[in-house]
């Protein structure tokens, strides 16, 4: 399904995304990771402060309810995948960000900010299967 | 005070999602498909987060620690490993096929979506089964990724 292009909604919604990277580690000292948030949220690892790692996964939850006080609308979710597809995907990312130590936000943003080696090998390397991927299921498969 | 503080960052965070379409999976499968229906917003979202945090890093970093913390907890592991390879190529994949990722995913759980609940749910037990598939290859010899050093205490 085609999307609108919206450079400066985006432009302004990454600068959001910096911000809370940038304030989570000037206040509290930490990468913001999703995936290392979520799994010490779920009580793997770090068991000491999994309270304040609920407590960011709960304040992300109240973004698209700002974003309705806002803008009178929750922001547009369209799911071009199956359901399947959703729980295969979700164990694959679940599995995936595990073995290679962080996400987008992980290695995609924080790390590459922080010019590490191992983020910009991991971002170089998610994106290009993400591409080769959504070229074989759209073009290839044609799901 | 710590946990309100990290609230209002989740907030930040999850608006911010929102607002790029991060958290649009039409819109992010859209940015890696060049050959059919390209938006390229997606680099503007990266571009966004990159340029604040990449200023804002060098500004914070240099202080002597966090304002409600004892010390700045960086990754410390600078070597390339298949490990680190194989399971970022893994995300992609998963990425590709289901058209979240977990930053993207976790905000949009606000908006009651049940698509958002389904990828979510397995992304749990995705974490969950990659400990379990890592307690095995342990016991044959191999790393855990996610401690041994990683974190480093400055």
């Amino acid at each position: 399904m085609a999307t609108t292009f919206t450079p400066l909604a985006s432009l302004g919604g990454g600068a959001l995304i910096g911000l809370s990277a940038v304030l989570l580690m000037a206040f509290l000292g930490r990468i913001l990771g999703a995936t290392g948030i979520l799994a010490g949220a779920l009580g793997f690892g770090d068991r000491a402060d999994w309270p304040m790692r609920i407590a960011l996964v709960a304040g992300m939850v109240l973004g698209p309810v700002i974003y309705l006080a806002l803008t009178g609308a929750f922001p547009v979710v369209e799911v071009p995948a199956s359901r399947a597809m959703l729980v295969i995907g979700g164990l694959l990312v679940g599995v995936g960000v595990t073995f290679g130590g962080g996400c987008t936000s992980g290695h995609g943003v924080c790390g590459l900010a922080r010019l590490s080696r191992r983020s910009l090998v991991a971002t170089l390397t998610f994106m290009a299967a993400t591409f080769v991927t959504v070229f074989v299921i759209r073009h290839v498969l044609g799901v | 005070m710590r946990l309100i503080i990290a609230l209002a960052i989740g907030a930040v965070f999850g608006l911010g999602i929102s607002v790029s379409g991060m958290g649009n999976p039409a819109k992010v499968l859209n940015f890696f498909d060049i050959a059919g229906t390209w938006d390229p917003s997606l680099a503007f979202v990266m571009g966004g987060a990159l340029t604040v945090t990449f200023i804002g890093y060098r500004l914070v970093l240099g202080r002597p620690r966090p304002v409600c913390a004892d010390s700045f907890q960086l990754p410390t592991k600078t070597q390339v490993d298949r490990r680190l390879v194989a399971g970022s190529a893994v995300f992609g994949v998963g990425w590709g096929i289901a058209g979240f990722c977990p930053g993207g995913s976790l905000p949009m759980l606000g908006t009651g979506l049940t698509d958002v609940f389904i990828f979510v749910a397995a992304l749990c037990a995705g974490l969950a089964a990659a400990r379990l598939l890592d307690g095995v290859a342990k016991q044959s010899g191999g790393r855990d990724a996610l401690s041994g050093g990683s974190v480093r205490k400055t």
